[in-house]
């Protein structure tokens, strides 16, 4: 069944004339396939994370239903969708008045050329589209032949987990994984202090492999299988997956599953730690092409509105794509002018400062090199200046117990950065470390949570180890900070204890 | 074939009724009652169903954001200077609770599933004559709120076609007010089974707010499962203490009087009302009576075993008693009833409601015959 179609006439006319503008500006992408469809269906694509076919799992029907409500009640709606694919599809609204379907042509544009050109997402996986419509046949053939509900049991708990990613794994290679692995296996030739953990693991291994392989009487299997049990594999610690997936007492589906959310996881990993900059590259892009070529002079009104639209401040939270946009504008105006480097840092003179210009013109370049080269983090670190944030009006607020609100807290630059860093660090979940497979010699997992400075929700991190031991069948524990106090909550199987 | 999601959909719904079915004597007990939209809809505060995960405590981050304000301001969109008591408790609910939209017919699938309440066998013949309106046939007038464009515009390329003023080429229709054609609605006789509950309470002054509250949440999902099983459905609401007196819905539940109590009062009017409102053939009449069970004297309660006998009962489907604890009733009246009809009448049903957990278990006491 079809639910989007290939645009056709003027649609695809416009098309032609946006990527002119596009391909004259120098943005490098894979082939863009654009498809419309109707609200209800680019609902469904949004709460399937852009795809058209996902496994079967009920926390999309949520979704589904809220961005559904969302558009009834008019306080929503999805103008429009790109997928980080080759070649790179994009679905438009129907409904989009004209001039939105210019806006949004050229924004996808620029989504487009970031998907292919940021560094971060070199490792992505661009035929995804079919990757995930292989998870959704597997997990499908998984649910009749065990069950849909346990099946989906699974599935919920390993959704606890799916925050808990090491971002280099992006990058890991084959070559760097044997490398590492080599390294590793040195060290633990010298490691002679925690064998008995290695003894329980390979316990437990081959456990599970007499649990999974329970008639494979073909030698040449059975040699692989030690083999690799020599090679201990080197896992980050911090891939708190695939630690349970090597480690875990696992049926071969429920490993089989939990490799599958766990690469999806990776794929979308990217985006979660380039929001502001995609988002700003992509405004950057569609303000420009419109305002420089593509807007006719009737469209002006409608085009100022629905770009206010998007780049609206908010007191609650800051909005990515005014502060991505106003930071790539910034850093043009700064390379154009030369307001950058040692002279111009060293400058105590305020008002040479304040009128500096080098010509330079450099600033096109530079933010074509600030796309591939940063993330969210790096980008605000070394481009957010004090003039840039007093500029943007930005705060930071804080929540009165006394007053019961949110009131505002500072304006001061270090505080600021400091905050919004944070909130970017480790894409803005905790960061969480398998600390020990085997914790007090008895096969219990204990995590650490390595404390920046927030401690983590307590109620949900007792919800969360529930489901870990689910998966571990073990007591779980993890190591943390609860106000200034070391904390270790566990979980047995029966209760929830915490510990100091 | 519907897309994919909708199964996911689906299942997503069933999981949200599953968490209701769970919760569902708690929120009965808290009182927590569904409320009603407007459009027959119910939203259901949820528990929260997302994935736990490892995450910040939201009290410490505060968080961002760009605009005016000095430090101290208060930041848009959050609840007003409210006392600081409230704030806090405001704070801790923190986490993004989902509401949920259900049908009453949901709603009360989910009661039924949960007290195993039989569906209701209806006594009266299908003679209620009840008027549907369905817009289903158009006119020649009507509001411009209900203009049909498509058959108007055709009325309009119909009459230049006739007229010979189309032209093909700059095909331009201008309807004028003859054209005009508009959705109307076609009236329709259909015959159902009709209810009426007729609610009697007690509201002498050993009724406490407790006693009350107990009474309404009851009463609300009586309502709900009545109007699942009944197309049209009335509701009468008498109050009395020594003299009865109807009112409406709200005065019912808020008036208190300090009077003595003649329970007989409530019956007589109740039994008016059935006798000039009510015609038993048609209608399938459902009085409810909740007190503390205290009577004036013992004269009253014969007399009102009296009405019950000759006048109420025959009429009813069932007659219901619920006798709500209080620290002031003596409970006679349950003792009389019970005396007299006994545990398993089918045409008297008698229930005592001890505090607010035992609501569930009284509403399966009324509704569990199917009657």
């Amino acid at each position: 069944m079809m639910r989007t179609k290939p645009i056709d006439g003027a649609l695809a006319e416009l098309r032609e004339e946006i990527e002119g503008y596009a391909k004259e500006y120098g943005l490098d992408y894979y082939p863009v396939v654009f498809e419309v469809c109707d609200y209800d269906t680019i609902n469904i694509l949004a709460a399937q994370g852009g795809f058209p076919a996902r496994y079967p799992h009920w926390r999309f029907g949520m979704d589904y239903d809220q961005l559904s409500k969302g558009y009834a009640y008019g306080l929503q709606k999805i103008y429009e969708m790109v997928i980080n694919t080759n070649p790179c599809y994009a679905y438009l609204l129907n409904a989009n008045h004209w001039v939105d379907q210019k806006i949004v042509m050229a924004h996808v544009f620029g989504h487009a050329d970031f998907f292919k050109n940021n560094y971060w997402f070199s490792g992505t996986d661009k035929n995804m589209m079919d990757v995930m419509a292989n998870h959704g046949t597997k997990i499908r053939r998984y649910m009749d032949r065990y069950g849909q509900d346990a099946v989906e049991v699974f599935i919920d708990k390993v959704l606890s987990l799916e925050n808990l990613l090491d971002p280099s794994v992006l990058f890991e290679t084959p070559e760097v994984a044997r490398r590492r692995i080599e390294s590793r296996v040195d060290e633990e030739h010298e490691d002679t202090g925690d064998d008995r953990s290695s003894a329980l693991k390979s316990f437990m291994r081959s456990k599970a492999r007499n649990e999974v392989l329970p008639e494979v009487p073909d030698s040449t299997e059975e040699d692989e299988i030690h083999r690799e049990a020599s090679t201990e594999r080197y896992i980050s610690p911090r891939d708190v997956m695939l630690y349970l997936i090597e480690h875990a007492p696992l049926q071969e589906w429920q490993a089989d599953i939990l490799g599958i959310l766990r690469e999806e996881a990776y794929y979308f990993l990217p985006q979660r730690m380039t929001k502001i900059m995609n988002e700003g590259w992509a405004s950057y892009w569609h303000s420009t092409i419109m305002t420089k070529k593509a807007l006719k002079a009737s469209e002006i009104i409608d085009f100022a509105d629905h770009h206010a639209g998007v780049m609206a401040m908010s007191k609650q939270n800051i909005n990515p794509y005014k502060i991505g946009i106003e930071l790539f504008r910034d850093i043009e105006y700064r390379w154009d002018t030369g307001k950058f480097g040692k002279e111009y840092l060293e400058c105590t003179n305020m008002e040479m400062k304040e009128n500096w210009n080098k010509e330079t013109g450099l600033g096109r370049e530079k933010i074509f090199e600030v796309r591939r080269t940063h993330n969210d983090i790096t980008f605000i670190d070394e481009f957010f200046t004090p003039e840039f944030c007093e500029r943007q009006q930005i705060f930071t607020y804080k929540y009165n117990p006394r007053t019961g609100r949110n009131e505002v807290d500072s304006r001061e630059f270090e505080s600021i950065k400091a905050k919004l860093l944070q909130s970017l660090t480790n894409f803005g979940s905790p960061v969480i470390e398998v600390e020990s497979t085997n914790y007090k010699n008895r096969g219990e997992l204990l995590l650490r949570h390595v404390h920046q400075g927030v401690d983590l929700d307590v109620n949900y991190a007792a919800e969360t180890l529930k489901n870990i031991h689910f998966i571990w069948k073990r007591p779980v524990n993890i190591s943390t900070t609860q106000e200034e106090t070391e904390t270790i909550v566990s979980f047995d199987g029966k209760e929830i204890k915490t510990s100091n | 074939m519907d897309h994919p999601i909708k199964r996911d959909h689906a299942r997503f719904r069933k999981i949200v009724k599953g968490r209701i079915r769970d919760n569902l004597r708690r929120y009965i007990s808290n009182g927590e009652m569904p409320s009603p939209k407007g459009d027959g809809q119910f939203k259901i505060p949820m528990p929260s169903i997302d994935t736990p995960r490892f995450k910040f405590g939201d009290k410490q981050q505060g968080g961002m954001g760009q605009g005016d304000g000095q430090p101290g301001d208060p930041v848009d969109g959050q609840e007003g200077e409210g006392e600081p008591g409230e704030g806090e408790a405001g704070s801790d609910e923190g986490s993004k609770e989902l509401e949920v939209d259900l049908s009453l017919d949901e709603l009360a699938s989910i009661l039924g599933e949960e007290l195993e309440l039989p569906n209701i066998e209806p006594k009266g013949k299908k003679t209620m004559e009840s008027l549907t309106e369905k817009y289903t046939s158009i006119g020649t007038q009507g509001p411009d709120s209900l203009k049909h464009y498509k058959r108007s515009y055709k009325e309009a390329l119909k009459r230049q076609l006739a007229m010979g003023e189309y032209d093909a080429d700059n095909p331009i229709i201008v309807p004028v007010k003859a054209d005009m054609r508009f959705r109307s609605a076609d009236a329709k006789v259909e015959f159902e089974n009709s209810a009426v509950v007729i609610y009697m309470m007690d509201v002498s002054g050993s009724m406490g707010d407790e006693q009350k509250e107990i009474v309404r949440t009851e009463s609300f999902w009586i309502n709900l499962w009545l109007k699942s099983q009944y197309k049209d459905i009335e509701i009468r609401y008498i109050i009395h203490d020594a003299t009865a007196k109807e009112v409406d819905e709200e005065t019912f539940f808020r008036t208190r009087e300090s009077g003595g109590t003649l329970i007989s009062s409530a019956l007589k009017l109740c039994r008016d009302i059935i006798q000039s409102d009510y015609n038993s053939a048609e209608w399938n009449i459902y009085p409810f009576h909740f007190s503390d069970g205290d009577n004036w004297s013992t004269d009253d309660t014969k007399l009102c075993l009296e009405i019950l006998d000759k006048d109420i009962i025959p009429e009813s489907n069932v007659f219901c008693y619920g006798q709500v604890e209080s620290r002031y009733g003596s409970g006679q009246f349950y003792k009389d009833l019970h005396a007299k009809y006994g545990e398993s009448n089918e045409e008297v049903l008698l229930s005592k409601i001890k505090n607010k957990d035992a609501i569930l278990d009284s509403i399966k006491d009324f509704l569990g015959k199917g009657k």
